[in-house]
Protein backbone atom coordinates (compact mmCIF):
# COMPACT_ATOMS: atom_id res chain seq x y z
CA UNK A 1 0.00 0.00 0.00
CA UNK A 2 1.47 3.79 -1.06
CA UNK A 3 0.87 6.57 0.38
CA UNK A 4 -1.86 8.59 -0.62
CA UNK A 5 -0.98 12.23 -1.82
CA UNK A 6 -4.22 14.45 -0.12
CA UNK A 7 -5.01 17.35 1.86
CA UNK A 8 -6.55 16.67 5.30
CA UNK A 9 -9.59 18.55 6.21
CA UNK A 10 -10.18 16.87 9.74
CA UNK A 11 -8.52 19.19 12.79
CA UNK A 12 -5.93 20.28 13.00
CA UNK A 13 -4.64 19.54 10.25
CA UNK A 14 -6.68 21.53 7.76
CA UNK A 15 -5.96 24.84 10.01
CA UNK A 16 -2.41 24.00 9.35
CA UNK A 17 -2.83 23.44 5.71
CA UNK A 18 -4.24 26.71 5.31
CA UNK A 19 -1.78 28.25 8.16
CA UNK A 20 1.05 27.31 5.91
CA UNK A 21 0.04 28.27 2.58
CA UNK A 22 2.54 31.07 1.49
CA UNK A 23 4.95 28.08 2.02
CA UNK A 24 4.63 25.02 -1.29
CA UNK A 25 4.30 22.20 1.13
CA UNK A 26 1.86 18.50 0.28
CA UNK A 27 0.72 15.48 2.30
CA UNK A 28 0.84 11.94 2.78
CA UNK A 29 -1.53 10.07 4.57
CA UNK A 30 -0.34 6.35 5.32
CA UNK A 31 -2.51 4.66 7.51
CA UNK A 32 -3.79 7.48 8.81
CA UNK A 33 -0.77 9.08 9.42
CA UNK A 34 -0.33 12.45 7.95
CA UNK A 35 2.84 13.34 6.94
CA UNK A 36 4.02 17.03 6.07
CA UNK A 37 6.47 17.75 2.88
CA UNK A 38 8.41 21.28 2.80
CA UNK A 39 11.29 21.93 0.91
CA UNK A 40 14.45 22.39 2.59
CA UNK A 41 14.53 26.03 2.27
CA UNK A 42 11.14 26.82 3.70
CA UNK A 43 12.02 23.65 6.65
CA UNK A 44 13.20 26.42 9.29
CA UNK A 45 9.98 29.00 8.75
CA UNK A 46 7.78 26.47 8.64
CA UNK A 47 8.76 24.68 11.79
CA UNK A 48 8.77 27.80 13.22
CA UNK A 49 5.06 28.39 12.48
CA UNK A 50 4.59 25.03 13.76
CA UNK A 51 6.14 25.66 17.01
CA UNK A 52 4.65 28.88 17.80
CA UNK A 53 0.77 29.05 16.33
CA UNK A 54 0.22 25.06 16.25
CA UNK A 55 1.58 24.40 19.15
CA UNK A 56 4.10 21.49 18.58
CA UNK A 57 6.14 22.04 21.82
CA UNK A 58 8.14 18.88 21.33
CA UNK A 59 10.38 17.79 18.94
CA UNK A 60 10.39 13.80 19.34
CA UNK A 61 12.73 12.60 16.69
CA UNK A 62 14.98 13.89 14.57
CA UNK A 63 15.90 10.72 11.56
CA UNK A 64 16.47 10.38 7.90
CA UNK A 65 16.47 7.18 5.28
CA UNK A 66 18.21 6.69 2.47
CA UNK A 67 16.51 5.40 -0.82
CA UNK A 68 19.29 4.84 -2.61
CA UNK A 69 18.06 1.31 -4.99
CA UNK A 70 14.40 1.96 -3.85
CA UNK A 71 11.70 0.62 -5.82
CA UNK A 72 10.30 4.31 -7.45
CA UNK A 73 12.06 6.60 -4.95
CA UNK A 74 12.76 10.28 -6.68
CA UNK A 75 15.70 11.51 -3.80
CA UNK A 76 18.26 10.15 -2.08
CA UNK A 77 17.67 11.27 1.26
CA UNK A 78 14.76 12.06 3.64
CA UNK A 79 14.43 13.73 6.69
CA UNK A 80 11.80 13.06 8.90
CA UNK A 81 11.10 15.38 12.06
CA UNK A 82 8.32 13.99 14.83
CA UNK A 83 6.36 16.82 16.39
CA UNK A 84 3.91 16.46 19.42
CA UNK A 85 1.54 19.01 20.60
CA UNK A 86 1.84 17.58 24.59
CA UNK A 87 -1.12 19.78 25.84
CA UNK A 88 -3.76 17.85 23.11
CA UNK A 89 -1.52 14.74 21.97
CA UNK A 90 -1.18 15.37 18.65
CA UNK A 91 1.75 14.23 16.72
CA UNK A 92 2.77 15.68 13.17
CA UNK A 93 5.72 13.73 11.26
CA UNK A 94 7.49 16.65 8.67
CA UNK A 95 9.84 15.53 5.90
CA UNK A 96 12.76 16.94 3.73
CA UNK A 97 13.86 15.27 0.50
CA UNK A 98 17.51 16.09 0.13
CA UNK A 99 19.82 15.21 -2.92
CA UNK A 100 23.68 14.98 -3.01
CA UNK A 101 25.70 17.18 -3.03
CA UNK A 102 23.57 19.50 -1.15
CA UNK A 103 22.58 17.72 2.11
CA UNK A 104 22.41 20.85 4.22
CA UNK A 105 19.60 21.59 6.46
CA UNK A 106 19.04 24.47 9.27
CA UNK A 107 19.50 23.08 12.66
CA UNK A 108 16.15 23.58 14.72
CA UNK A 109 18.56 24.13 17.95
CA UNK A 110 17.17 27.53 18.21
CA UNK A 111 13.65 26.14 18.19
CA UNK A 112 13.92 22.86 20.09
CA UNK A 113 16.73 21.64 22.21
CA UNK A 114 16.12 18.25 21.88
CA UNK A 115 17.81 18.63 18.27
CA UNK A 116 20.93 19.09 19.61
CA UNK A 117 21.83 15.38 20.14
CA UNK A 118 19.57 13.77 17.16
CA UNK A 119 20.80 16.07 14.46
CA UNK A 120 24.61 15.11 15.70
CA UNK A 121 23.15 11.71 15.20
CA UNK A 122 21.47 11.89 12.06
CA UNK A 123 24.92 13.60 10.68
CA UNK A 124 27.26 11.03 12.14
CA UNK A 125 24.98 8.12 10.77
CA UNK A 126 23.93 10.06 7.02
CA UNK A 127 25.91 12.80 6.62
CA UNK A 128 23.27 15.44 6.86
CA UNK A 129 24.87 18.91 7.40
CA UNK A 130 22.96 20.70 10.25
CA UNK A 131 23.70 24.42 9.76
CA UNK A 132 23.60 26.75 13.05
CA UNK A 133 23.89 23.84 15.35
CA UNK A 134 25.81 25.11 18.52
CA UNK A 135 28.23 21.86 18.90
CA UNK A 136 28.32 20.17 15.98
CA UNK A 137 30.64 16.87 15.38
CA UNK A 138 29.90 13.22 15.71
CA UNK A 139 27.94 11.48 18.39
CA UNK A 140 28.58 8.25 18.50
CA UNK A 141 30.98 7.54 16.39
CA UNK A 142 34.79 8.16 16.95
CA UNK A 143 35.67 11.76 15.69
CA UNK A 144 38.48 10.00 12.97
CA UNK A 145 35.45 8.42 11.13
CA UNK A 146 34.95 8.93 7.74
CA UNK A 147 32.16 7.31 6.53
CA UNK A 148 28.19 7.92 7.21
CA UNK A 149 27.31 3.68 8.31
CA UNK A 150 23.36 3.61 7.35
CA UNK A 151 24.11 5.10 4.23
CA UNK A 152 22.98 1.89 1.67
CA UNK A 153 26.14 2.31 -0.08
CA UNK A 154 27.88 1.54 3.02
CA UNK A 155 28.72 -1.97 3.60
CA UNK A 156 27.54 -3.62 6.74
CA UNK A 157 30.83 -5.38 7.58
CA UNK A 158 32.42 -1.93 6.76
CA UNK A 159 35.63 -0.06 5.03
CA UNK A 160 38.14 -1.88 7.59
CA UNK A 161 37.56 0.51 10.85
CA UNK A 162 37.09 -2.18 12.81
CA UNK A 163 40.73 -3.58 11.87
CA UNK A 164 42.60 -0.76 11.92
CA UNK A 165 44.71 -0.92 15.61
CA UNK A 166 48.12 -2.04 16.36
CA UNK A 167 48.38 -5.56 17.80
CA UNK A 168 49.93 -6.10 20.97
CA UNK A 169 51.95 -8.85 21.82
CA UNK A 170 53.14 -10.65 24.75
CA UNK A 171 56.72 -9.58 24.45
CA UNK A 172 56.00 -5.65 24.21
CA UNK A 173 52.60 -5.31 26.32
CA UNK B 1 81.55 -30.15 60.49
CA UNK B 2 80.05 -33.34 58.18
CA UNK B 3 78.32 -34.34 61.51
CA UNK B 4 76.90 -30.67 62.14
CA UNK B 5 75.03 -31.15 58.89
CA UNK B 6 74.11 -34.27 59.19
CA UNK B 7 72.53 -33.23 62.57
CA UNK B 8 70.53 -30.32 60.46
CA UNK B 9 69.38 -32.44 57.85
CA UNK B 10 67.50 -34.65 60.84
CA UNK B 11 66.11 -31.97 62.14
CA UNK B 12 64.97 -29.92 59.44
CA UNK B 13 63.41 -33.21 57.20
CA UNK B 14 59.82 -33.13 58.71
CA UNK B 15 57.79 -30.39 57.22
CA UNK B 16 60.13 -29.07 54.24
CA UNK B 17 59.65 -29.38 50.42
CA UNK B 18 62.33 -29.04 47.95
CA UNK B 19 61.35 -27.23 45.38
CA UNK B 20 62.49 -25.06 42.34
CA UNK B 21 61.77 -21.32 43.05
CA UNK B 22 59.81 -20.48 39.88
CA UNK B 23 57.72 -23.29 40.86
CA UNK B 24 56.91 -21.92 44.28
CA UNK B 25 56.30 -18.12 42.32
CA UNK B 26 54.31 -20.29 39.82
CA UNK B 27 51.79 -21.89 42.68
CA UNK B 28 51.83 -18.71 44.50
CA UNK B 29 50.73 -16.69 40.91
CA UNK B 30 48.01 -19.00 40.06
CA UNK B 31 46.05 -19.88 43.69
CA UNK B 32 45.96 -15.57 43.94
CA UNK B 33 44.60 -14.37 40.75
CA UNK B 34 43.16 -11.47 40.84
CA UNK B 35 40.54 -10.36 37.75
CA UNK B 36 39.91 -7.23 36.19
CA UNK B 37 36.90 -7.64 35.11
CA UNK B 38 36.40 -6.36 31.64
CA UNK B 39 32.57 -6.62 30.88
CA UNK B 40 30.86 -4.80 28.48
CA UNK B 41 27.86 -7.10 27.95
CA UNK B 42 25.79 -9.89 28.48
CA UNK B 43 28.93 -12.63 29.55
CA UNK B 44 29.68 -9.41 32.48
CA UNK B 45 26.54 -10.74 34.31
CA UNK B 46 27.36 -14.59 33.94
CA UNK B 47 31.43 -13.01 35.74
CA UNK B 48 29.67 -11.76 38.39
CA UNK B 49 27.26 -15.06 38.71
CA UNK B 50 30.39 -16.69 39.22
CA UNK B 51 32.05 -14.26 41.40
CA UNK B 52 28.57 -14.55 43.68
CA UNK B 53 27.90 -17.10 46.73
CA UNK B 54 26.16 -20.08 44.39
CA UNK B 55 29.29 -20.77 42.40
CA UNK B 56 32.18 -18.69 44.58
CA UNK B 57 34.99 -17.89 42.43
CA UNK B 58 36.90 -17.46 45.62
CA UNK B 59 37.47 -21.23 46.11
CA UNK B 60 40.25 -20.93 43.10
CA UNK B 61 41.53 -18.02 44.99
CA UNK B 62 39.88 -15.03 42.01
CA UNK B 63 37.48 -13.47 44.14
CA UNK B 64 39.14 -10.40 44.25
CA UNK B 65 37.93 -8.53 41.79
CA UNK B 66 39.65 -4.90 41.52
CA UNK B 67 38.68 -2.58 39.35
CA UNK B 68 41.85 -0.74 38.75
CA UNK B 69 44.57 -2.24 36.67
CA UNK B 70 46.84 -1.66 38.67
CA UNK B 71 46.28 -4.45 41.13
CA UNK B 72 45.07 -7.13 39.09
CA UNK B 73 47.27 -10.06 36.60
CA UNK B 74 44.42 -11.64 34.84
CA UNK B 75 42.30 -9.79 32.53
CA UNK B 76 39.08 -11.40 31.70
CA UNK B 77 37.50 -9.82 28.63
CA UNK B 78 33.44 -10.61 29.06
CA UNK B 79 31.46 -9.18 26.50
CA UNK B 80 31.50 -7.25 22.73
CA UNK B 81 34.48 -5.17 22.22
CA UNK B 82 33.64 -2.01 19.45
CA UNK B 83 36.32 -0.24 17.60
CA UNK B 84 35.66 2.57 19.74
CA UNK B 85 36.29 0.56 23.26
CA UNK B 86 39.58 -1.75 22.09
CA UNK B 87 42.30 1.49 22.57
CA UNK B 88 40.97 1.23 26.03
CA UNK B 89 40.94 -2.16 26.50
CA UNK B 90 44.77 -2.19 24.76
CA UNK B 91 45.14 0.86 27.15
CA UNK B 92 44.17 -0.72 30.41
CA UNK B 93 45.76 -4.31 29.28
CA UNK B 94 49.42 -2.07 29.09
CA UNK B 95 48.35 -0.59 32.65
CA UNK B 96 48.73 -4.06 34.34
CA UNK B 97 51.63 -4.87 35.43
CA UNK B 98 53.52 -8.48 34.36
CA UNK B 99 53.16 -11.10 35.20
CA UNK B 100 49.38 -10.62 33.40
CA UNK B 101 46.88 -13.05 31.68
CA UNK B 102 43.98 -12.85 29.67
CA UNK B 103 41.25 -14.93 29.38
CA UNK B 104 38.72 -14.41 26.34
CA UNK B 105 34.90 -14.97 27.62
CA UNK B 106 32.16 -15.73 25.45
CA UNK B 107 31.39 -15.94 21.59
CA UNK B 108 31.62 -11.97 20.92
CA UNK B 109 35.10 -11.75 22.66
CA UNK B 110 36.78 -14.62 21.02
CA UNK B 111 34.80 -13.92 17.35
CA UNK B 112 32.45 -10.77 16.83
CA UNK B 113 29.96 -13.49 17.75
CA UNK B 114 26.82 -12.22 15.73
CA UNK B 115 27.51 -8.77 15.42
CA UNK B 116 29.71 -8.46 12.30
CA UNK B 117 29.12 -4.77 11.74
CA UNK B 118 31.49 -2.12 10.78
CA UNK B 119 31.65 -1.15 14.86
CA UNK B 120 32.67 -4.54 16.64
CA UNK B 121 36.07 -5.78 16.73
CA UNK B 122 36.16 -9.29 15.30
CA UNK B 123 37.71 -11.34 18.17
CA UNK B 124 40.14 -9.65 20.91
CA UNK B 125 42.89 -11.53 20.30
CA UNK B 126 43.41 -9.95 16.74
CA UNK B 127 44.98 -6.85 18.79
CA UNK B 128 45.53 -8.62 21.91
CA UNK B 129 47.80 -11.68 23.79
CA UNK B 130 44.86 -13.84 25.07
CA UNK B 131 45.33 -17.53 26.93
CA UNK B 132 41.94 -18.96 27.08
CA UNK B 133 39.33 -18.72 25.10
CA UNK B 134 35.81 -19.60 26.79
CA UNK B 135 32.55 -20.59 23.93
CA UNK B 136 29.51 -19.85 24.83
CA UNK B 137 26.87 -17.15 24.13
CA UNK B 138 26.71 -16.41 27.23
CA UNK B 139 28.87 -19.12 28.62
CA UNK B 140 27.81 -20.90 32.00
CA UNK B 141 29.75 -20.10 35.43
CA UNK B 142 30.78 -23.67 35.40
CA UNK B 143 32.82 -23.00 31.91
CA UNK B 144 34.30 -19.95 33.25
CA UNK B 145 35.30 -21.90 36.60
CA UNK B 146 37.00 -24.54 33.93
CA UNK B 147 38.70 -21.65 32.32
CA UNK B 148 40.38 -20.58 35.23
CA UNK B 149 41.43 -24.26 36.54
CA UNK B 150 42.75 -24.68 32.27
CA UNK B 151 44.74 -20.43 33.30
CA UNK B 152 46.20 -21.94 36.79
CA UNK B 153 47.91 -25.36 35.05
CA UNK B 154 49.34 -22.99 32.42
CA UNK B 155 50.64 -20.94 35.05
CA UNK B 156 52.66 -23.82 37.01
CA UNK B 157 53.35 -24.84 33.72
CA UNK B 158 55.37 -21.53 32.12
CA UNK B 159 55.46 -19.03 34.54
CA UNK B 160 59.11 -18.01 35.70
CA UNK B 161 59.68 -15.53 38.58
CA UNK B 162 60.92 -13.04 35.80
CA UNK B 163 58.44 -13.95 33.19
CA UNK B 164 60.73 -14.35 30.60
CA UNK B 165 58.21 -16.95 29.21
CA UNK B 166 56.48 -13.91 27.31
CA UNK B 167 60.00 -12.54 25.86
CA UNK B 168 60.06 -14.81 23.10
CA UNK B 169 56.38 -14.22 22.11
CA UNK B 170 57.29 -11.64 19.67
CA UNK B 171 54.64 -11.96 17.40
CA UNK B 172 50.54 -12.07 17.72
CA UNK B 173 49.42 -15.48 18.40
CA UNK B 174 45.58 -14.44 17.84
CA UNK B 175 44.32 -14.81 13.97
CA UNK B 176 45.81 -11.92 11.50
CA UNK B 177 44.05 -8.19 12.66
CA UNK B 178 43.16 -8.16 9.24
CA UNK B 179 40.81 -11.07 7.84
CA UNK B 180 41.52 -12.32 4.11
CA UNK B 181 37.68 -13.29 3.95
CA UNK B 182 36.99 -9.97 4.58
CA UNK B 183 38.75 -8.94 1.55
CA UNK B 184 36.89 -11.51 -0.73
CA UNK B 185 33.05 -9.86 0.88
CA UNK B 186 34.22 -6.79 0.31
CA UNK B 187 34.98 -7.84 -3.52
CA UNK B 188 31.52 -9.28 -3.63
CA UNK B 189 30.03 -6.57 -2.22
CA UNK B 190 30.82 -4.55 -5.75
CA UNK B 191 28.73 -4.01 -7.34
CA UNK B 192 25.88 -3.07 -4.33
CA UNK B 193 23.25 -5.64 -4.22
CA UNK B 194 20.00 -4.62 -3.03
CA UNK B 195 16.97 -7.15 -2.48
CA UNK B 196 14.39 -4.10 -3.40
CA UNK B 197 11.05 -4.31 -1.59
CA UNK B 198 7.71 -5.08 -3.63
CA UNK B 199 4.69 -3.76 -2.87
CA UNK B 200 1.97 -5.95 -2.46
CA UNK B 201 -1.76 -4.20 -3.03
CA UNK B 202 -3.31 -7.08 -1.13
CA UNK B 203 -1.07 -6.36 1.73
Amino acid sequence: MTPETTTPVDSPFAEIDAGLQSYSHTWQVFHGQKKLIVSAGDLYNVMGQLKTAFGFSMLVDVTAVDFLEYAGAKDRFEVVYQLLDVEIGTRLTVSVFLNEPSLTLPSMYPLWTSADWMERETYDMYGIVFEGHPNFKRLLLPEEFTSFPLRKDYPVQGRGERHNFPVLTRAES
Amino acid sequence: MAAEIDRTQDQIQEGVIWTQLDAAASWARKNSLWPMPFATACCGIELMATAASRHDLSRFGSEVMRFTPRQCDLMIVAGRVVMKMLPVLQRIWQQMPEPKWCISMGACACSGGVFDTYAVVQGVDRFLPVDIYIPGCPPRPEQLIKAIIDLQEKIQQTGTVGGREFASRMRAEGPGRFDTQEVIRMRERVPLKLQLPVYDPKH
